[in-house]
């Protein structure tokens, strides 16, 4: 697959090398070799298009388990290492890269610099990748299967009382790991150094403010996820006791630990969508953003309380009251700048000259649906409340809002929206608008209804269920199965674009489009901005 | 006033209304609702409710009016209509306001949260002591004031999950044993875990506490009315997390004292009929065994003995089950340390555990011909590990 359209754009290429500097390999080696960030974009993109589509499909084993009461295809163990390895693979090899690649092709442009400031690491942090996830989904084809203590791997469960894909899964974790910090050291470096001469911190783009950004939370954390799967290895095979009481250690530590990384992880999967929305919405309502500054400063906040927050993963375990109560109120207080961001996009709408076209329709679908997932989210704050919804399909509901109307939506966005940059073609615009409506529908029936079987006590994780469940279990799963076979559309109109086929893109592409990226030819030239643009005054 | 009927007819406005009206029906449904969360059984349990309620319906009314304000937009200010884009692009006025008024919700959410909270982790002065303790894939009861302590299983038979029986009302709900409590008294539960971390979850209580290995949770309930209450495990425990469910069949504290009673003299009889057992012949042996077997070997084991590869170790041909006899009734007492098998000297009585060692010894092809008796059991007990 990745030969066939390489060649298209190498050809596609040809046409447009009025470039003396464009020298590159052909074919494997090209790829292989590259240390142009276009090109690493597009590896990252198509890469976590694969990712999104096996981690999809195991959603799909996931939902066909659960369509029926009963157990139907799988047995409970490989059910459980179907949930993990879903997470797993769409938290770290889908949502993650896909956001590194669309800060590869886009943050040099939006700043005016000619590459990535680390060219041949930026090279690596890619390749590291693919060799990961064929660690990590090696496993499932072992005797004893994948890891199956949830994407969450919570000690004991994931130590003494795992098999030995643990070994290759904190190996893995490892290399994820490893290409998570080398992207954000070079997207801090790329932003701090190669700003184009008068692009100064508050003309940036709020994509870049909020890819700094996440960078920080990403080598602020990674480190430590490093660090907890290193002690659930040395538990498992060294005699260690960090999380087993026997030995003087404790298993709510593992938990701590984890969720140290795991809730600004969070918001490393949601930043940058916030960054693309606040591209998507000005655009197209014509209309400068309302409050740029207020923007950044909520996105900052945001990071900041994210380190102070974990704890409201754990609030059964058993903590002390004064501990709950503190959790609690910060996790409240994250409201309030998520709110801000919000009403600054509808403020943004206010009074513009709207249209409608793909991307600003994924926009504002995200508006809507992270919003509930946020208001979710305000409501599992309360701890009290937090007893009952722990756990359940309800917590499954909020983090889907968040994640896939989230985070995925925004990407999609992102995609319609840049696609004419990087391919020189329009995308199709029927196409686009079709999955839209099928993405919008089929995946409000497949997560809002958990909301409601979650409060009637389904819990999360379980590969059967009682009688009560069923009917809206069913419901979810066509919903499920629709969602996926939507994204089937998304996969054509992007192959499409990729193959050439549609109107040819003007570098301007949107009408209500600012900034550096839509002053270069559509496609965008194998190298842009040798020479430093100039930048005019606002923003 | 104008304005205000145009927001009213507005079809998209209308939708929201309609929406907010819906989620509140949907809401204020009978209790055990299939749709929303449990008003339950305790004092503490109702408030629970009663702040998810007010969170929730604070939730409908700030995403009605942020959501109207921007359909309103949508349908308004669009290019299509001929509108020209207001070049206007920040207000510190209304920044401020809207980061002060959520602050203000947020406190006033916060203050009753809070109390809630504090209540509910208050589980001092209690009237009894149940210790709750978890493990692959059962509950363990321990009345600390009574002599009596039980497992409870999963009663749903496996030909139902299998989809070989019509599942019956309370598939995957019910137990062999509940735990029994009496009305009107504050009983504290201590939780803790035997292996993997557990939660025991009663949605009726409110309550959801993790069971952890090595460590002692606490929380309490004051159980309003007698009723059969159900939960379940709510902590991924491994392969059969799904299948641990939990029963509290809840009485009067008359009828509470008669089943302690009972249960106590149901004890001293059960030991002395299996004191005066003496030799069991093969078919009780493999009788009992198969039953035995079915019930708490075969999660893992499998009903064919051949194990999971990778996960659970197959007894089909094993060395330990058809060669080292001792070794196998070590096994099966004591457990293998740091691994999924449990000691079940302590779970099971002694004839159980002669006839699922002979069932072992026996079936699939193990035809060692070995009998294990009761005494034998008896002898490795009092030997210890």
């Amino acid at each position: 697959m990745s030969q066939e359209h390489s060649q298209s754009i190498e050809s596609a290429n040809t046409h447009h090398a009025d470039d003396a500097h464009d020298h590159k390999p052909q074919g494997f080696s090209r790829w292989f070799y590259t240390t142009n960030h276009k090109d690493i974009g597009t590896l990252y993109l198509l890469f976590a298009l694969l990712m999104l589509f096996t981690g999809g499909s195991m959603a799909m084993v996931i939902r066909a388990e659960l369509f029926q009461p009963g157990l139907q295809f799988v047995d409970p163990h490989f059910f459980n290492q179907m949930t993990t390895v879903h997470g797993l693979v769409m938290v770290f090899g889908a949502i993650m890269p896909t956001f590194v690649g669309l800060a590869n092709w886009m943050v040099p442009m939006m700043i005016g610099a000619p590459d990535m400031a680390l060219p041949r690491m930026n090279n690596w942090s890619f390749w590291l990748l693919p060799c990961a996830f064929t660690i990590l989904l090696s496993t499932l084809f072992m005797e004893g299967g994948a890891p199956a203590a949830g994407w969450t791997f919570y000690a004991p469960l994931s130590t003494t009382y795992s098999n030995d894909s643990t070994a290759f899964f904190v190996f893995a974790v490892h290399l994820m790991g490893i290409s998570s910090i080398m992207g954000a050291m070079n997207i801090i470096v790329t932003i701090f150094n190669l700003r184009a001469p008068g692009m100064t911190w508050m003309k940036l783009p709020l994509f870049v403010w909020t890819w700094i950004i996440t960078a920080f939370l990403l080598i602020a954390v990674m480190p430590v996820l490093a660090g907890v799967v290193t002690m659930v290895l040395t538990d498992k095979y060294f005699g260690t006791s960090f999380f087993n009481a026997a030995g003087g250690g404790d298993p709510v530590m593992f938990q701590h630990i984890f969720w140290f990384f795991g809730h600004p992880e969070v918001y490393i999967m949601i930043l940058p969508a916030f960054g693309i929305i606040s591209s998507i919405v000005p655009a197209f309502a014509r209309k400068p953003l309302f409050g740029y500054e207020s923007m950044v400063i909520a996105t900052a906040s945001i990071a900041f309380l994210s380190f102070i927050v974990w704890a409201h993963h754990m609030f059964t375990t058993g903590m002390p009251v004064a501990a709950e109560l503190f959790f609690m109120y910060t996790t409240m207080l994250i409201a309030v700048p998520t709110g801000v961001k919000v009403f600054n996009w509808v403020a943004t709408m206010w009074r513009g000259a709207m249209t409608f076209e793909t991307p600003m329709m994924f926009a504002i679908a995200f508006i809507v649906l992270f919003t509930i997932g946020g208001l979710s989210g305000l409501m599992l704050a309360i701890t009290p409340a937090d007893f009952q919804y722990q756990d359940t399909y309800f917590v499954v509901a909020h983090f889907h809002y968040v994640l896939v109307t989230g985070a995925l939506f925004g990407i999609i966005a992102g995609v319609y929206f840049w696609i004419p940059k990087w391919t020189g073609v329009m995308y199709s615009e029927r196409l686009g608008q079709c999955h839209f409506w099928c993405s919008l529908i089929s995946v409000n029936m497949l997560f809002f209804p958990m909301h409601f079987v979650g409060l009637a006590g389904m819990p999360r994780r379980i590969p059967d269920y009682a009688l009560q469940f069923a009917d809206m279990n069913a419901f979810i799963s066509i919903g499920g199965f629709l969602f996926g076979l939507s994204q089937l559309l998304f996969v054509w109109v992007v192959f499409r674009c990729i193959r050439r086929k549609g109107e040819k893109a003007t570098a301007q592409v949107w009408e209500g489009a600012e900034g550096l990226e839509w002053q270069v030819p559509s496609p965008a030239p194998y190298h842009t901005f040798q020479t430093p643009p100039e930048i005019k005054s606002g923003h | 006033m104008k304005r205000y009927w145009l927001l009213l007819n507005n079809k998209c406005n209308w939708i929201f209304i309609l929406l907010v009206w819906s989620a509140g029906a949907i809401a204020n449904a009978p209790a055990g609702s299939a749709y929303n969360m449990t008003r339950g059984a305790t004092e503490l349990s109702h408030k629970v409710y009663n702040l998810h309620m007010v969170i929730f319906y604070i939730c409908c009314v700030i995403g009605a009016i942020v959501f109207g304000l921007m359909f309103w937009s949508i349908i308004h200010h669009r290019k299509a209509k001929g509108a020209t884009p207001a070049q206007f692009h920040g207000s510190l006025k209304i920044e401020i306001l809207w980061t002060a008024i959520p602050v203000l919700i947020l406190i006033a959410m916060a203050i009753p949260a809070s109390k809630t909270l504090i209540a509910m982790e208050d589980a001092s002065k209690a009237d009894m002591t149940i210790l709750v303790t978890g493990s692959q894939w059962k509950w363990h009861y321990k009345y600390m004031e009574y002599p009596i302590e039980f497992y409870s299983l999963l009663s749903t038979p496996r030909d139902q999950i299998e989809n070989n029986a019509a599942k019956d009302d309370l598939y995957l709900r019910d137990v062999d044993k509940p735990l029994v409590l009496p009305t009107g008294k504050k009983i504290r539960f201590l939780v803790t875990a035997d292996d993997v971390i557990h939660s025991w979850w009663v949605p009726d209580f409110a309550i959801k506490k993790d069971a952890n290995p090595g460590f002692i949770n606490e929380t309490w309930a004051k159980i309003e009315n007698p009723g059969i209450y159900r939960g379940q495990c709510a902590e991924l425990c491994g392969k059969d997390h799904g299948f641990m469910p939990i029963v509290v069949d809840v009485k009067t504290p008359e009828a509470f004292d008669q089943w302690v009673a009972e249960q106590i003299a149901e004890q001293e009889k059960a030991k002395a009929a299996e004191a005066a057992r003496g030799l069991m012949t093969k078919e009780e042996l493999m009788e009992l065994g198969k039953t035995i077997y079915d019930t708490r070997c075969a999660v893992c084991h499998q009903s064919g003995g051949e194990g999971l590869p990778g996960a659970f170790p197959a007894l089909k041909g094993s060395v330990i089950a058809t060669k080292d006899k001792p070794a196998h009734i070590h096994m099966v007492l004591f457990g293998k340390p740091a691994t999924a098998m449990q000691a079940f000297g302590k779970q099971l009585t002694a004839a159980e555990l002669a006839a699922v060692i002979t069932y072992e010894r026996n079936a699939w092809g193990n035809d060692t011909g070995d009998l294990v008796q009761i005494s034998e059991i008896n002898a490795a007990l009092s030997a210890g590990e």
